[in-house]
């Protein structure tokens, strides 16, 4: 029972009017783990969460959330399941410590009750000294735990968070990554909406890639980076004398050599020795490198090659590739 | 869940959305202010200042309080869109709606605070009236019949305003809703006698639901004497009411927001 997906949905569509916005999503979500749903803004990403929280009816395809079918029991799924929309959804004239008393006294909890975990939530979100104060006077970032800490007050073991980031400054993106990160750990489970591939990368044990209202991809940050191509290194050469010999005695290794920047890249595992081996090489010939940069395939080398489509990633893509490579990390930016 | 379960959760998650409404109320200033000054301002310029040109037969204050009692009400009601408005394009309709509460419970909030609300405006608008010299005819009976009416009055203005708030899809355009709402009240029997109106408007003056309601109320308090037009103004905002809150419930639970 425990190992059965806690979102199962299958064949999801859904139109507006003219405009189709999912064509036929299927999608599983493991319990307990962080998933994300990642693509470029009018991917379809909001629509299925709208979805899977009951905010909407699809047109086609079923789901079972949390154990009950999503069409036939819509209750039955509200009362597993949160959810944190685009927008903080906090009262705003309201203080934090009322409005966490207000989502737990609707969350069934009873008056005393709601009081208590509200007191909890408000500590353990730092947001003590705030209680009394009106949410309108809060920072982003504030309104943000805040929100979190309401989709909290029942516990419930499924939570949506629809691009919970989308304009925080990096620090308060920092600590809201840390706070997914510590509610996956407590066996919760995160069904998280971005259009940042970082974010995804960081977060998420499983990225399901949409685009135009389908899935365009399904796996871990490691398979999804894994279909775009192998690291290599980037070598580049002091002169176009050192360039050309350098070409020359790489062969059949040297790819993408560029003549106008003096670089030439080869494939690599990735190991010191063997760039010590490559470097070493280079210096017996006599060959001039003035600088190395190790690359990997990023999410956005997979994301460009998978859909087509740049994102607004705060991380833009650097490499102009679609062909299938020459991910562009420099070894400095490289953790 | 037990039908007698369904019950209870349903008045709590009314009570809850009540008193966030309640508060919210008490915590806009602007609103509140507006709310005092409006009926204050009205009631003063209409008995000292338009009172002496404008003759009904019996003292102005007389004949005016009804008036200006309902142009407050149904202004104050008409705000009730635009705190829907509000919420509609905030995320928290969101929140409520993917719990597992009563959905109308949070227009239910807003109209209930709307009534508590407009009635304290009233009393304020016939606090001003008895020191401009407004004196009632009406027993205890025909009070609480007036305040019935109001409250009827008040409801269904307010659940179709919740309905047009919802529908508004922006603050500015439901703000537009309570404008027509501030001026309905002139092309009434509310300020003058209809028969001093041109023809064409004293044929909408007299058929637009506010005046018999105006009516009705300034026969249940005053002397002044009408036909009776509380069947009229029942069957009007009876019927408003029902709309409205059939409608507001249809449309909360299919609206797409934004």
């Amino acid at each position: 029972m425990t190992d059965d997906p806690i979102i199962r949905a299958s064949g999801i569509t859904k139109s507006f009017g003219k405009f189709t916005a999912l064509r036929g999503v299927d999608l599983a979500v493991a319990r307990g783990s962080i998933h994300a749903l990642l693509g470029p803004n009018g991917a379809g990403k909001t629509t299925m969460v709208r979805i899977l929280s009951t905010l909407l009816r699809p047109d086609g395809g079923d789901a079972t959330v949390a154990g009950h079918d999503l069409l036939r029991h819509p209750d039955r799924v509200r009362a597993s399941i949160s959810l944190t929309g685009q927008y903080a959804a906090v009262d705003e004239l309201l203080t934090g410590e009322e409005n966490l008393v207000m989502m737990g006294r609707l969350g069934r909890l009873g008056g005393r009750a709601a009081r208590r975990r509200a007191v909890e939530l408000l500590e353990r979100f730092d947001l003590t000294d705030a209680r009394r104060r009106i949410v309108r006077t809060y920072s982003g970032g504030m309104r943000r735990r805040l929100d979190l800490a309401a989709s909290l007050v029942t516990e419930p073991p499924l939570i949506f968070l629809d691009e919970p980031t989308t304009g925080l400054d990096p620090r308060s993106r920092q600590a809201m990554w840390d706070m997914v990160r510590e509610l996956a750990a407590t066996a919760v489970t995160v069904l998280l909406t971005t259009q940042y591939l970082e974010e995804a990368d960081r977060l998420a044990d499983r990225i399901t890639l949409v685009d135009g209202g389908r899935v365009i991809a399904e796996g871990t940050a490691e398979q999804l980076k894994a279909q775009v191509g192998d690291e290599r290194v980037e070598l580049r050469l002091a002169g176009l004398d050192d360039f050309d010999r350098a070409v020359r005695d790489l062969g059949d290794r040297a790819v993408r050599p560029d003549r106008d920047s003096r670089t030439v890249s080869v494939p690599t595992d990735g190991s010191a020795a063997q760039l010590r081996a490559l470097l070493d090489a280079m210096a017996a010939r006599d060959v001039a490198v003035t600088r190395v940069e190790l690359h990997r395939p990023t999410l956005d080398d997979a994301f460009l090659a998978l859909t087509g489509t740049a994102t607004a990633g705060p991380t833009p893509a650097t490499a102009p590739a679609r062909t299938g490579g020459g991910a562009s990390t420099a070894v400095k930016e490289n953790r | 869940m037990s039908t007698h379960a369904r019950l209870y959760w349903a008045a709590s998650d009314s009570l809850v959305m009540i008193g966030r409404s309640l508060r919210h109320t008490v915590r806009s200033v602007d609103t509140l202010l507006l709310g005092a000054f409006l009926p204050t301002m009205l009631m003063l310029m209409f008995v000292h200042i338009f009172g002496g040109a404008i003759d009904t037969g019996t003292a102005y204050v007389t004949y005016v309080v009804p008036g200006v009692i309902l142009l407050c009400a149904g202004y104050g009601s008409a705000n009730t869109a635009v705190a829907v408005a509000a919420d509609m394009v905030n995320g928290i309709v969101d929140r409520f709606r993917s719990l597992p509460i009563l959905s109308s419970s949070v227009l239910t909030g807003h109209v209930v605070a709307s009534v508590t609300r407009n009635l304290f405006a009233t009393v304020l608008v016939l606090a001003v009236a008895f020191a401009s010299g407004f004196r009632p005819t009406a027993g205890p009976l025909e009070w609480l019949a007036a305040i019935g009416l109001l409250v009827l009055f008040m409801l269904a203005m307010s659940w179709v305003s919740v309905f047009l708030g919802m529908l508004a899809g922006s603050v500015e355009s439901a703000s537009a809703f309570t404008f027509v709402v501030l001026f309905l009240p002139y092309l009434s029997s509310g300020f003058v006698p209809t028969a001093t109106m041109p023809g064409f408007l004293r044929g909408f003056a007299e058929h637009q639901p506010i005046t018999p309601m105006i009516e009705a109320i300034r026969g249940l308090l005053t002397d002044v004497p009408v036909d009776n037009p509380v069947p009229a103004a029942v069957a009007w905002f009876g019927g408003l009411l029902v709309v409205g809150y059939a409608a507001s419930s249809v449309l909360f639970r299919h609206r797409r927001p934004r």
